[in-house]
């Protein structure tokens, strides 16, 4: 253990402070910065930075388009996660064993998940068009008449709409994440628990779950933590609308402090959503043993 | 089932579990290839009633637009802004990661720390740091959005980083002290080669989160370095005359990136999942 015994005393400190300082930009300077400005009164119309007390962080309880924004977010939240989770994991299976042009199909279904997301959005956008986007046109064919479906419009559609374009893009990180976790469980378990006359489910239910969950639990918290900031996508299908109805908080945060220039109550908002995130964040971290 | 023999069961088997793969393909491809399709049509075939489902002939108008109008200049400064920030951020978060392995640096908490700090939601970073940078001056300048993409990649690197450096046998790194190296001689002659494919890995993610951000752009940018990302949605109208436009920006800005990832597929699926299969 020489390398670690007598390290030169401000070596590990040169090397991390660099980062550290970069970090603390975005780390605790946003804290800090938006706790000040909370607690005075910045409009676009009156710049006034006097102490204004809790006005900012009363509002927030009175204001029932957060908590609205909230309740959205966890609708996308708790549709997607599931179907992307449970989709992704089915995939994996089919692609578990070997088949001609495997590598070839694997590649093709990574594609989704690393264009932009405000690409997807866009794509989706353009195919989900009434009148020229192939959508409608393939449901037509087996409705048997033309289907005029407004999906960024209509507010039966418009969260289906955001949803199809999420699970589309990310159901393949699921998958792919998945697949690998798969394969690294040790075939010769499931196969000696399916001539035991284990039934499929039995032998998943303990065996491959307990040696996938690791992996599996933190591609639930990587994208539970991306869908609850989901800003790209529902920016570019519904911006928000029809009305305030797919608002979710990063939304509602953007519109709140770069369309109305309520620049101490965003800081408001923006504390409120770094603190509630930190407290869930770093329990799940050291729940499981992320940092270690 | 008793009347077929087994090898054929097998075989059907294959058959079924192959369709289902390549129908699933093309259902994830689709909207893909729509967009190229897009991109590669006339206006009259783009506004077809019913949708024309491939363009009669290739033809590159649509992309010269943009480079006519010098739309596409915004391309390359999604080019400069992500690889700058990646180059940092890569060197930055090295560092920090081997310090945080050999000498725990900070113990458990700083390092839990810094992952969470990967979890926060961009539009609650966003406001303060705009606030900031107004009053620096800095909004809309190279400056500006690269120090940003730097701090916001850094908590990947590290972690990604940290596994990789983990791997490095300290073996190594000893004998290379008793051979007269200096800590910085022992970094840059050991641990870099020695992680150079994660070093590869990560610089790939890390230049694809920064190019394909949207957000922390869409507010510190204005006209001199918006990204391809803003730009495609400054065809989103009422009316949607834009398609070809939409269409081929974000072809342009995607193609760069199948190319990367393609060129360096055995790395994804530890990147993707952020090290959490050793891959």
């Amino acid at each position: 253990m020489a390398a670690t015994a007598h390290p030169d005393r401000n070596f590990k400190y040169w090397l991390i402070s660099p980062a550290i300082f970069l970090l603390l930009l975005i780390g605790l300077f946003p804290l800090i910065f938006s706790l000040v400005v909370s607690f005075m009164r910045v409009t676009m119309l009156e710049t006034d930075t006097s102490f204004a007390g809790l006005v900012n962080f009363v509002q927030l309880f009175h204001d029932a388009r957060l908590w609205q924004s909230f309740v959205h977010t966890a609708l996308v939240i708790v549709i997607a996660l599931p179907i992307e989770l449970l989709l992704g994991l089915a995939m994996a299976y089919l692609f578990l064993d070997r088949m001609p042009g495997r590598q070839i199909l694997v590649s093709l279904l990574m594609l989704p998940t690393i264009i932009s997301p405000i690409v997807a959005g866009a794509t989706w956008r353009l195919l989900f068009d009434n009148r020229y986007g192939p959508i409608n046109q393939i449901i037509g064919w087996f409705a048997g008449h033309p289907v005029p479906a407004l999906w960024t419009v209509n507010p039966q559609l418009v969260y289906p709409a955001i949803i199809f374009c999420e699970i589309w893009q990310w159901t393949p990180f699921m998958f792919l994440i998945l697949l690998a976790a798969l394969s690294n469980v040790d075939r010769s378990l499931t196969e000696a628990a399916e001539i035991d006359g284990a039934r499929f489910w039995r032998s998943f239910r303990y065996i491959v779950l307990p040696a996938i969950w690791p992996v599996m639990s933190i591609a639930i918290l990587i994208r539970g933590l991306d869908l609850f900031r989901i800003f790209d996508i529902i920016w570019a299908l519904t911006a928000g609308g029809p009305g305030t109805m797919t608002e979710t908080v990063s939304v509602y945060a953007y519109v709140q402090g770069f369309r109305q220039f309520e620049s101490s109550y965003t800081a408001a908002i923006a504390f409120l959503v770094i603190a509630l995130l930190t407290v869930i964040v770093t329990w799940a971290i050291r729940r499981m043993g992320l940092a270690k | 089932m008793t009347t077929v023999p087994f090898h054929r069961r097998k075989e059907t088997k294959l058959v079924f579990r192959y369709l289902t793969a390549a129908s699933l393909v093309v259902i994830f491809v689709f909207p893909i290839y729509w967009l190229f399709a897009i991109s590669f049509k006339t206006p009259g075939e783009i506004f077809a009633f019913p949708p024309v489902w491939y363009p009669k002939s290739i033809q590159f108008n649509n992309y010269a637009v943009l480079f006519r109008d010098g739309d596409a200049k915004t391309v390359g400064n999604s080019l400069v802004v992500a690889s700058v920030s990646t180059f940092f951020a890569m060197i930055f978060g090295t560092i920090a990661a081997y310090s945080l392995v050999r000498f725990k640096t900070g113990g458990e908490n700083l390092a839990v720390w810094i992952i969470s700090q990967r979890m926060m939601p961009p539009v609650a970073i966003v406001f303060p740091v705009f606030l900031f940078y107004v009053w620096l001056g800095w909004v809309d300048t190279y400056i500006g959005l690269i120090i940003l993409y730097t701090a916001f990649s850094l908590p990947y690197v590290i972690w990604m980083m940290r596994g990789y450096i983990e791997d490095i046998p300290l073996e190594l790194e000893e004998s290379a002290l008793i051979d007269g190296c200096s800590r910085w001689e022992v970094l840059w002659k050991v641990v870099f080669p020695m992680a150079r494919s994660g070093l590869f890995a990560t610089a790939v993610f890390t230049f694809v989160f920064s190019w394909n951000d949207f957000l922390f752009a869409l507010v510190l940018t204005r006209t001199e370095v918006t990204t391809y990302t803003v730009q495609v949605t400054h065809y989103f109208g009422g009316q949607s005359n834009f398609w070809s436009k939409i269409a081929a920006m974000s072809v342009l800005g995607t193609i760069p990136v199948f190319i990367t990832v393609a060129t360096l597929q055995r790395y994804l699926v530890r990147g993707i999942s952020m090290g959490a299969v050793k891959g």
